[in-house]
């Protein structure tokens, strides 16, 4: 571009334009002729959401209302909501318009996500009053105006909508989370499970560790030692898993028995309320009760 | 962690508009709860004084008691909370057996609309001798 002697009034479009007829006039290779095509579509491109987005009215976009906070900058370290305006599309997600306000507006929005498709479970949010994967709430389904977005409840604020999950994945961990039979089968013997068994499992084994349970739960706001509904499932899913076995079974009883354990759940329902992967976890923390009683309840 | 930013008291209770089915349910039971222990404990501490002498005594505060309009009306009350008690306690048994947890929510809803008829059907019988 440096021999190019246009007036600067020049907008960007003619500008890359004048660039091609330039460079075509050489011999190009077919690399620098893709790469050529590709910096034209982007200025295009841009330009094209340029004007859209100057000519958009109150319908077509959202207000998103996000919680910030960063206590490593100094005048951040008050916590406070950032509104941001943006272009909605039929399809939008909250991580879609989340992912648009930090990469046009403010880079310094910081959040969590990887998959975007409710998989990895790292993007649960407080949205509009309740825990859920950003990834998966239609913005045209909150029927509201403006999006709310928060940092989970009970968990320590790291940053803007990143929350500390060391004590959700402790007590996960607390709970063994994995498989491990009393016997294993000998030699190339495939393990079997029974497909009721696989049946009752099932849901359970759905848990992606959003955290969006626990952040959910009353009980476990108040109560740091309960283990939570997550880490309960996570119980449920290995102590009814026939292949284990019954000693390995009472093990895993007697873990979530304790008095931080399944007794302290209350029935509120706001677990199996808000889980993305619509686990029943109440049905299985009650269902692990019953089991606890039958174990200790001994009429011989 | 060396920073972290405290919500508060609205973090650890949440924010009351945006409670489901099963959390009213929970507020509820247990502010019925506590109505209950309290009344218990008034209603033996009352009993206890009221018949330590003699009937007469007996009579006399119990007569003096229903006089008052405010006690004809905390009766309507009391019988609220007890029967909301009892109906959602049935509800948690259910719970607790594990059946018709889908059904958790719509079963707190007939509660409360069971609570609400008895209550009104009860007005004349509590209210009556006083306003009648």
């Amino acid at each position: 571009m440096s021999t190019q002697t246009e007036p600067e009034s020049e907008t960007e479009i003619e500008e890359s334009e004048a660039a091609a007829t330039e460079t075509e006039s050489a011999v190009e290779s077919p690399g620098d002729r893709r790469r050529r095509e590709k910096g034209e579509r982007a200025v295009e491109e841009e330009a094209k959401r340029k004007e859209a987005e100057e000519t958009l009215d109150e319908e077509d976009t959202v207000q998103i209302k996000v919680f910030r906070y960063d206590p490593e900058v100094e005048g951040k370290q008050e916590p406070r909501f950032d509104d941001f305006h943006v272009p909605f599309f039929k399809g939008m997600t909250v991580l879609d318009a989340l992912i648009y306000a930090r990469d046009t507006y403010d880079s310094s929005l910081t959040f969590r996500h990887s998959c975007r498709q409710a998989v990895c479970g790292s993007d649960a949010l407080f949205i509009n009053g309740s825990q859920r994967l950003a990834c998966q709430t239609q913005i045209a389904d909150l029927d509201s105006e403006t999006v709310r977005v928060e940092p989970l409840p009970h968990q320590d604020v790291v940053k803007d909508l990143v929350v500390d999950m060391e004590h959700f994945y402790d007590q996960m961990d607390s709970v063994e989370p994995y498989f491990d039979a009393d016997e294993l089968p000998d030699g190339d013997e495939t393990q079997r499970q029974t497909p009721e068994n696989r049946e009752k499992v099932k849901m359970s084994t759905r848990c992606i560790w959003c955290g969006a349970c626990m952040s959910s739960c009353n009980i476990a706001a108040d109560d740091n030692q309960y283990l939570g509904p997550a880490a309960i499932n996570m119980a449920y899913r290995f102590a009814m898993d026939e292949r284990e076995g019954e000693i390995r079974k009472e093990d895993r009883i007697k873990i979530i028995e304790q008095e931080h354990g399944v007794w302290r759940c209350q029935t509120q329902f706001s677990c199996t309320e808000v889980c993305p992967k619509d686990i029943p976890l109440t049905e299985h923390i009650q269902e692990l009760k019953r089991e606890a009683v039958k174990s200790n309840l001994k009429f011989w | 962690m060396s920073h972290s930013y405290d919500r508060g008291f609205i973090e650890d209770f949440g924010r009351w508009r945006e409670f489901s089915a099963g959390m009213w349910a929970w507020i509820f039971h247990k502010f019925t709860g506590w109505v209950l222990i309290g009344y218990l404990f008034t209603h033996i501490a009352v009993l206890s004084t009221a018949t330590a002498s003699d009937p007469a005594v007996y009579t006399d505060t119990l007569q003096g008691l229903e006089a008052l309009v405010i006690v004809r009306f905390l009766e309507v009350g009391l019988l609220a909370v007890a029967v909301f008690h009892i109906l959602n306690g049935v509800r948690l048994l259910f719970v607790d057996l594990g059946v018709g947890l889908e059904a958790q929510d719509r079963s707190f809803y007939a509660s409360l609309v069971l609570t609400g008829a008895i209550t009104v059907a009860s007005v004349p019988t509590f209210v009556g001798g006083v306003l009648a």
